[in-house]
C-alpha cells in the first residue's frame, strides 16, 4: 500500500478534516451528553443531582424480564440468521455461483418492507389463521408461536429485518478470504466436512461474525415497531411504555444499552485488528 | 485482488473433475449441481414464507371489505382513502422527511467519513465505526429520549438558549429531521467507508501531477467512483426514514403526521371496522414508493457501473 504518499499532508484537507470531525462530534456527543446531564438531575432547578436513576436500573420490575427477554430473542435471532445464510452463501461460493444474485436480491429484499407494514402483514396473516384453524391440530402451534414467554414470530421477524444488514457484513467477510482455496486445501488433507467448516472456515470468518452477532443484538433490542404492534414487550418497547412514569429511568436505560452494545462492538473491533497482522502472509 | 488469480488457478484445476461442467453427465455426477442449490434453498424457503405471507395478507386485506353481516367484498376503497386527506398528507409528509433527511445525511457524511478514513488518529476509525453500527442499528428509541431530553420542550438545550420563546419545537419538520440524522449519518459513514477505502491515493497524485486541482480531482475522478455508493446509500438512507416508527412513537407529542404512525394507530387502537384495511393499504403503499425507489437506483446503477467495470 502506498502508505508513504498517502501520509504526506495536504494542508487543506487536512483543515476539512479537523473542522467536519469537530462538527460532528459536537452534533453527536452532545445530545449523549443532555441526557446523561438529565439522568443524573443536572440542569433542573427543582432536582438535586443524584445517581438515583441508575440505581433503580437494578430494582425495577419488568426490566430484567424485557431486557431478558430481548437477549434470549437476540440469540434466536443470530441463531437462524447464521443457519440460513451460512449454508447459503458457502453453497454460492463453492456449488452455485449461479445462485448468487438470487441469494443477494432475496437478502435485500426486507428492505423493500418497512418494520411497521411487516408487523401489520404478521398481525393479518396471525389472525387469519387463528380464524381458519381454530379448534384444527394446527391451533397449538399458532399459540406456540405468539407465546408470551418465547414468542417464535418475533424471532422470525427479526431475522428476516437482520439478513440485508447480516448479508452484507459477511459477504464482506467472505470476500476477504478464497474459501474455496480453503476449503479444497483442507479437504485434500483429508479433513471431513464437518472440520473444514468449524476449523477451517469457521475461524477465518471470525471477525465478520462476531460483527454480524452483535449488530444484530443491537437490532433486536432496539427493534419497536414490529413487537409493539404484535403486543409484546421487549426492551425497547418496555423503555417506551414507563417514559411516562420514570422518564429518568427509561432515558438511563437506553443510554446504557448503547454505549454497552459500543463498547462490546468496540472490543470486537479491536480484537479483530490485533489479531489481522498475524494471519496475513 | 491479489488472491483472486491463485484462486482461479485452483478453481479450474479442481473444478473440472469435481463441481462444474457437466450439466449432461449421468447418475450421481448429474445430481450434483441441484444438490449444490440445497445450502440455498432454507434461505430462499424462510423468505418466501416470512416476507411472502405477510405480503400477501396485506395486499389481500388492502383490496377486501367486510361489512357488518361479515361478507367480504373485493374493494378499491381502502387504497382511495389512503390517497386522500390526513393519509396523503401522512404519505407526503414521510416522503419529504424522508428526501430531505436522506439527502442532507448523504452530503454531510461524505467530508465525515473521508475524515475518519484519512485521519491518523489512533482508535478513531474503529470508535466511529462501532459507534456507527450501534446507533444505526440499535438508534430509534434510544435517540428519541436523548433528543427529547436536549431539545425538547423542557430539554436542556432549549432551556439553556431560551429556544421555545424563539418557536423552536423537537416535535415539528425540522425538529424530527435533526433527529433523524443523527441515525442517517452513521448508516451513511458505514456505507461509504468501504467506497472510501478503495480510493487509491495514486489516483489522486495521478491527477495532481498532471496539474488538477484538489476540487478537479473530486470532480472528475473522486465522485464519478463514488457515485454508484453514494446513489444505493442515498436509498438505503430514504428507505430507513421512511420505515422508522421507534423514534416518532418515543417522542409523544408528535404532530408531523407521518405514515408509520398512522398505520400503527389506525392498527392498534380500539378502532372502527375498516380502519384495519386502510392500515393494509397504507402498508401497500410504503411497500410500492419504497419499491419504486429501489428500482429506479438499479436502473441509474446498472448504467453508471456499466462504465466504471
Amino acid at each position: 500500500m502506498a502508505l508513504l504518499t498517502a501520509s504526506r499532508p495536504h494542508r487543506g484537507s487536512r483543515l476539512g478534516r479537523t473542522v467536519s470531525l469537530s462538527v460532528a462530534g459536537v452534533y453527536f456527543l452532545v445530545p449523549l451528553l443532555c441526557a446523561l446531564a438529565f439522568t443524573v438531575g443536572i440542569g433542573d432547578a427543582r432536582q438535586t443531582p443524584s445517581l438515583g436513576a441508575y440505581a433503580a436500573i437494578f430494582t425495577t420490575d419488568g426490566l430484567a424480564q424485557s431486557l431478558g427477554l430481548s437477549l434470549v430473542l437476540a440469540g434466536a435471532t443470530i441463531v437462524l440468521v447464521f443457519g440460513l445464510l451460512l449454508p447459503a452463501l458457502l453453497t454460492v461460493r463453492l456449488a452455485a455461483p449461479r445462485a448468487k444474485a438470487v441469494v443477494a436480491v432475496v437478502c435485500m429484499l426486507p428492505l423493500v418492507v418497512p418494520a411497521v407494514a411487516l408487523g401489520a402483514g404478521i398481525t393479518t396473516v396471525l389472525r387469519w389463521a387463528t380464524d381458519w384453524l381454530y379448534d384444527s391440530p394446527g391451533f397449538p402451534l399458532l399459540a406456540a408461536l405468539q407465546e408470551p414467554g418465547f414468542p417464535v414470530i418475533l424471532v422470525l421477524a427479526y431475522t428476516l429485518m437482520a439478513l440485508p444488514l447480516a448479508y452484507t457484513t459477511l459477504e464482506a467477510g467472505l470476500n476477504a478470504i478464497d474459501v474455496k482455496v480453503l476449503v479444497e486445501a483442507a479437504r485434500s488433507c483429508r479433513a471431513s466436512w464437518f472440520r473444514t467448516l468449524f476449523l477451517v472456515v469457521l475461524p477465518n470468518l471470525r471477525e465478520a461474525l462476531l460483527n454480524t452477532a452483535f449488530l444484530t443484538i443491537a437490532l433486536v433490542i432496539g427493534e419497536y415497531a414490529v413487537s409493539a404492534l404484535l403486543g409484546f414487550q421487549p426492551f425497547a418497547v418496555w423503555t417506551v411504555a414507563i417514559s411516562g412514569s420514570h422518564a429518568q429511568l427509561s432515558v438511563a436505560v437506553s443510554l446504557a444499552g448503547l454505549i454497552g452494545t459500543w463498547l462490546i462492538l468496540l472490543a470486537v473491533a479491536k480484537s479483530g485488528r490485533s489479531k489481522a497482522p498475524k494471519e496475513k502472509p | 485482488m491479489s488472491s483472486a488469480a491463485p484462486g482461479a488457478v485452483v478453481n479450474r484445476a479442481a473444478g473440472d473433475g469435481t463441481l462444474r461442467r457437466e450439466p449432461q453427465a449421468p447418475g450421481r455426477r448429474a445430481s450434483r449441481p441441484a444438490a449444490g442449490w440445497l445450502g440455498v434453498v432454507p434461505l430462499l424457503g424462510f423468505a418466501a414464507v416470512m416476507l411472502g405471507l405477510p405480503v400477501a395478507a396485506m395486499a389481500a386485506g388492502a383490496f377486501t371489505a367486510s361489512d357488518d353481516a361479515g361478507t367480504t367484498s373485493v374493494t378499491a376503497a381502502n387504497f382511495a382513502a389512503t390517497l386522500d386527506g390526513p393519509y396523503l398528507e401522512s404519505l407526503l409528509g414521510s416522503v419529504r422527511l424522508s428526501a430531505l433527511t436522506a439527502a442532507v445525511a448523504t452530503v454531510l457524511s461524505l467530508p465525515l467519513a473521508h475524515a475518519v478514513v484519512t485521519s491518523r488518529i489512533r482508535g478513531l476509525r474503529e470508535a466511529v465505526l462501532s459507534a456507527s453500527g450501534v446507533i444505526a442499528n440499535l438508534g430509534g428509541v434510544p435517540l428519541a429520549f436523548a433528543f427529547v431530553a436536549t431539545l425538547g420542550n423542557a430539554g436542556v438545550l432549549t432551556g439553556a438558549f431560551g429556544l421555545g420563546e424563539k418557536g423552536w419545537s423537537l416535535y415539528s419538520f425540522w425538529g424530527l429531521s435533526i433527529v433523524y440524522l443523527y441515525f442517517l449519518v452513521p448508516l451513511m459513514v458505514l456505507t461509504l467507508t468501504p467506497a472510501l477505502d478503495g480510493l487509491r491515493p495514486q489516483w489522486r497524485e495521478a491527477a495532481l501531477n498532471n496539474g488538477a486541482t484538489g476540487l478537479q480531482y473530486w470532480r472528475h475522478v473522486a465522485l464519478p467512483i463514488l457515485w454508484p455508493t453514494l446513489l444505493s446509500g442515498f436509498v438505503l438512507l430514504f428507505g430507513t426514514a421512511f420505515s422508522a416508527y421507534a423514534t416518532a412513537a418515543a417522542m409523544v407529542g408528535s404532530s408531523i403526521p407521518l405514515v408509520t404512525v398512522k398505520i400503527a394507530s389506525a392498527l392498534t387502537g380500539d378502532v372502527l371496522v375498516g380502519q384495519a384495511g386502510i392500515a393494509l393499504a397504507l402498508g401497500m403503499d410504503m411497500i410500492i414508493v419504497a419499491a419504486l425507489v429501489m428500482g429506479v437506483q438499479l436502473l441509474l446503477q446498472r448504467r453508471t457501473s456499466a462504465w466504471l467495470s
